[in-house]
């Protein structure tokens, strides 16, 4: 039954508010031996103050302090509640226990240590292998762009030369065209385009062909009339000196009845693009 | 009727206020506002038994709070700080525990 030990309370002495001294109640009195030092220091100032105790304006003076340590208290309890709700459970925290804590940090940071210089470690090891990666990515770029430069599917820029076939009595054969090309070549160029007179601009390549058309010259299937112009990128000393040795390009075209101008340029743009082939029977042997 | 206002004063004032606790105090407080809580039972519990004294209620209510805190700054500096704050704790627990049953004796009879 619960009861009694409900009731227990009651027949205990130190719970009783009637046993102690009837001149002064104490409240806070169930430990026997905290009564007797509260009986004791009570008991002091309630004889000697008993009467002044009358005397004075009770309700005013005690009231008062009642109020001011209730005012104290319910101060207290709201800060002491909000504190608690509000820090982080450290602030609040024993020594012990933040020793204890600390200790288990210490520990924590040794296990995230490690795991650290593990990460690490093997951050090296990606990033070295990603180097590699990386170098081949950049090696096999500058290769596909030589080789798009090569097979005239880039746009090429560099140092060369202009060479234009104006024909002065007759028009420029292909041939004669042709030979300029594979003088070019043999003198170093690297990318080279051909212009006709109305603009219209080829990439030469190592497929590209040269027949007489009526009037000009079919350079790969399309018609070009004169002048000619040959954008070419290399170096300019060699290929010009290629050009002008004795019987070649420059002095069989002026044979025929055309004229070469030569032109060194600091800059020439090779924009025209070759369309790239689908190979239908060559495959790479790797 | 004049605690009661005061009490709730305080309250508003705390919430007012928003003061944060010195961490000087911070292991005190907690045990001093249980310590006050105990004599304010203790003093509702005589009022109610008809032997209320104020100087009484002012004197236990002082010297409880300084006795816990006592208490418990002797604990932390033996280093049994925590054990001896909850014992305190159980200690007032008990005993407004005691005083809560005799206030609802008298008020509800039972």
């Amino acid at each position: 039954m619960p009861l009694p030990s409900d009731d227990e309370t009651v027949p205990l002495p130190s719970d009783d508010e009637t046993v102690p001294l009837p001149s002064d109640g104490d409240e806070t009195v169930p430990l026997p031996s905290e009564r007797e030092t509260a009986s004791v220091g009570s008991s002091g100032p309630a004889v000697v103050g008993s009467p002044v105790r009358r005397v004075l304006p009770r309700l005013t003076m005690a009231n008062a302090m009642i109020a001011v340590l209730l005012a104290l208290l319910g101060f207290t309890l709201v800060v002491q509640l909000k504190s608690n709700s509000t820090d982080a459970s450290l602030e609040n925290a024993r020594q012990e226990d933040l020793v204890r804590i600390l200790s288990d940090l210490d520990a924590q940071k040794e296990r995230v240590r490690q795991d650290i210089e593990g990460l690490e470690e093997s951050q090296r090891q990606l990033n070295s292998g990603a180097q590699g990666r990386q170098a081949a990515l950049d090696e096999a770029t500058r290769r596909a762009d030589e080789l798009g430069i090569l097979a005239g599917t880039l746009a090429a820029r560099g140092p060369g030369l202009t060479v234009s076939f104006m024909p002065v009595s007759n028009p420029i054969g292909a041939s004669r065209v042709l030979d300029a090309v594979q003088e070019l070549r043999g003198a170093g160029a690297e990318a080279m385009q051909i212009a006709g007179g109305d603009g219209a601009t080829v990439r030469i390549v190592a497929s590209t062909y040269f027949l007489d058309a009526n009037g000009g010259i079919s350079v790969s299937g399309r018609r070009l009339t004169g002048p000619y112009m040959i954008m070419v990128i290399g170096d300019p000393k060699t290929m010009q000196t290629a050009l002008n040795i004795p019987g070649g390009v420059v002095a069989s075209v002026s044979g025929d009845g055309g004229n070469v101008a030569i032109q060194e340029r600091e800059v020439v743009d090779v924009t025209a693009l070759s369309p790239p082939k689908d190979l239908q029977h060559a495959r790479p042997v790797s | 009727m004049i605690a009661v206002l005061a009490l709730f004063a305080g309250v508003l004032l705390g919430v007012w206020l928003d003061p944060t606790v010195p961490s000087a105090l911070l292991p005190y407080l907690p045990i001093a506002v249980v310590a006050a809580l105990d004599a304010v039972f203790g003093g509702v519990r005589a009022k109610l038994d008809g032997i209320f004294d104020d100087k009484q209620f002012v004197i236990s209510f002082i010297s409880n709070v300084l006795v816990a805190g006592i208490i418990v700054y002797l604990g932390d500096q033996l280093g049994v700080g925590g054990q001896l704050s909850t014992g305190v704790v159980v200690v007032l627990g008990v005993r407004i525990f005691g005083n809560v049953a005799a206030i609802r004796r008298h008020l509800f009879r039972a």
